[in-house]
């Protein structure tokens, strides 16, 4: 079997709690800016969450807004900012050969959640449900409304990956560049899960919804008196080409699509396995023809419950314990956890390191938790390192879908 | 409540379900449609508020009635007499 062509990052649109571009996002981690503020949730009072500010109606008129979702205006804003960020030809591409692959951890609950909400004030008669219901709801709702607002008639759409969701989307998206399906594509992931009180609820019924006195304060992985999620929204959408298309049009490159594995625990519903984590870690590694210690930065996935950031350091440490050159952070301690669009955000406020070799910290940790006390652990101020070249970006959800995405520097090879 | 009572009510709700458009300057006598950016969803719209907002049941066979504002305020007035009748 020959090589597949090499895949690369040639552009990036983002919207995080704590910025809606790229730089800003950057600079706040840099600077230990969380962003947590407290919402109003149906049924379950203030909550803390992660809330996107970014401006919808830049891309999109109002009437699309009203009548879409906020996951499609997150997915149309971040794939808006990508283009460009890309600095493509729109007018001149070929939009049959563009494919959209958003990934996502659930989708349809707010509008449900709403529409059930509306009916209640009409006794419950079902005619005053909205026909806008059904394509609000559909699974494929965000991709599609990036391919309406831009124009995309090749294929899109979403893929529904618990909160692994980020890397599966950019992942789907480097095979089917691989496979020759499309040359040109939009993927990552998005969420407005913040907007359903049934993820805070079925989260505060498991143990496992953070609070704290400070809502900057309430995601705090790794820290020994973590006491669970943040949920916030988000997205992070990139522009994916194939290497030759990227260098023949003169592209910026990014980064490279290195390597990646998804797998399955195929044990509990909730609980990870450190032993599929690890071996999914040792698989993308294999896949970029990677030993542990060529990585720099492991970008967690840890979303400060009890145990499943104990989970994951288990697994980094089977991998990483003898590579004093890998620097581990986390993210959702700035941003809370925002499900199918973390793993691409997460990835994406790292990328900066290639140009800057600084490595954003985790933060909000009081008192490491000795369970947590991984080596190379980022914590509270970020370190200068001698140089990145390679970040390994985790990504876990439920059902016990494991991800790990690997990117590097671009190099002429 | 009069005609031009009834086109008011159409126009707020037009307002609300399509925020990008010009209202300022809508013919009555012209199908709404071929003034403004308005499709089958947003009939459906203008349906949904009116038994919402109003009260006002629109069946299937007489969504035509809607189409402009005169036949609008022809085809809705009794309905919001009767309304205020009861």
């Amino acid at each position: 079997m020959s090589q597949p062509p090499r895949i690369v990052i040639t552009g990036l649109g983002l919207t995080a709690p704590n910025g809606n571009s790229l730089k800003e996002f950057r600079a706040n981690l840099l600077a230990g800016k969380a962003r947590i503020t407290e919402i109003e949730v149906r049924h379950m009072g203030r909550q803390p969450a992660g809330v996107c500010d970014f401006d919808a109606t830049k891309w999109q008129k109002r009437k699309e807004i009203r009548n879409g979702t906020r996951a499609g205006s997150i997915s149309i804003y971040c794939a808006r900012e990508a283009l460009a960020d890309a600095g493509l030809d729109w007018e001149k591409v070929n939009k049959a050969r563009v494919g959209v692959y958003l990934g996502i951890t659930e989708h349809g609950n707010v509008e449900t959640e709403n529409e059930i909400f509306n009916i209640s004030q009409f006794g419950n008669d079902t005619k005053y449900w909205t026909h806008h219901h059904n394509p609000r709801t559909v699974a494929n709702n965000p991709a599609g409304e990036v391919t309406m607002n831009m124009g995309i008639t090749g294929p899109h759409y979403t893929i529904g990956a618990a909160c692994a969701a980020g890397n599966a989307g950019l992942i789907q998206a480097a095979q089917m560049l691989q496979l020759g399906e499309v040359d040109l594509a939009f993927a990552g992931g998005i969420s407005e899960s913040i907007h359903t009180f049934g993820i805070f609820a079925g989260f505060k019924n498991q143990g496992a919804l953070g609070s704290h006195t400070d809502p900057n304060q309430a995601s705090r992985p790794f820290d020994k008196n973590r006491n669970g999620i943040v949920i916030s929204e988000g997205g992070a959408i990139y522009v994916l080409e194939r290497l030759d298309d990227a260098l023949a049009r003169g592209a910026r490159i990014i980064a490279e699509i290195a390597g990646w594995c998804i797998n399955s625990d195929a044990t509990d519903a909730v609980l990870p396995n450190p032993e599929r984590q690890t071996q999914c870690v040792q698989m993308a590694l294999e896949r970029a023809k990677l030993r542990p210690q060529d990585i720099n930065i492991v970008s967690t996935h840890a979303t400060a419950t009890a145990q499943g950031d104990i989970q994951e350091c288990i697994a980094l440490r089977n991998v990483f314990q003898h590579c004093p050159q890998t620097y581990i952070n986390n993210t959702k301690s700035f941003i809370g956890h925002c499900m199918g669009a973390a793993g691409a955000l997460e990835l994406a406020g790292n990328l900066p390191s290639f140009e800057d070799n600084w490595v954003h910290p985790t933060i909000n940790i009081s008192e490491l938790d000795p369970e947590c006390a991984l080596p190379g652990l980022v914590v509270n101020q970020p370190q200068q390192v001698p140089e990145v070249k390679t970040i390994l970006n985790n990504s876990f959800g439920m059902l016990g879908i494991n991800s790990a995405l690997i990117v590097k520097k671009y190099e002429v090879a | 409540m009069t005609k031009n009572d009834i086109k008011q009510v159409v126009l707020d709700i037009i307002a609300d379900i399509a925020p990008d458009e010009d209202l300022s300057a809508v013919k009555p006598e012209v199908r709404l449609r071929d003034q403004l950016s308005l499709d089958s969803m947003d009939f459906l719209d203008i349906v949904m508020e009116l038994r919402k907002k109003h009260g006002i049941e629109v069946p299937e066979a007489d969504y035509v009635q809607l189409a402009s504002l005169d036949s609008c305020a022809e085809y809705l007035l009794p309905k919001f007499l009767a309304k205020q009748g009861k």
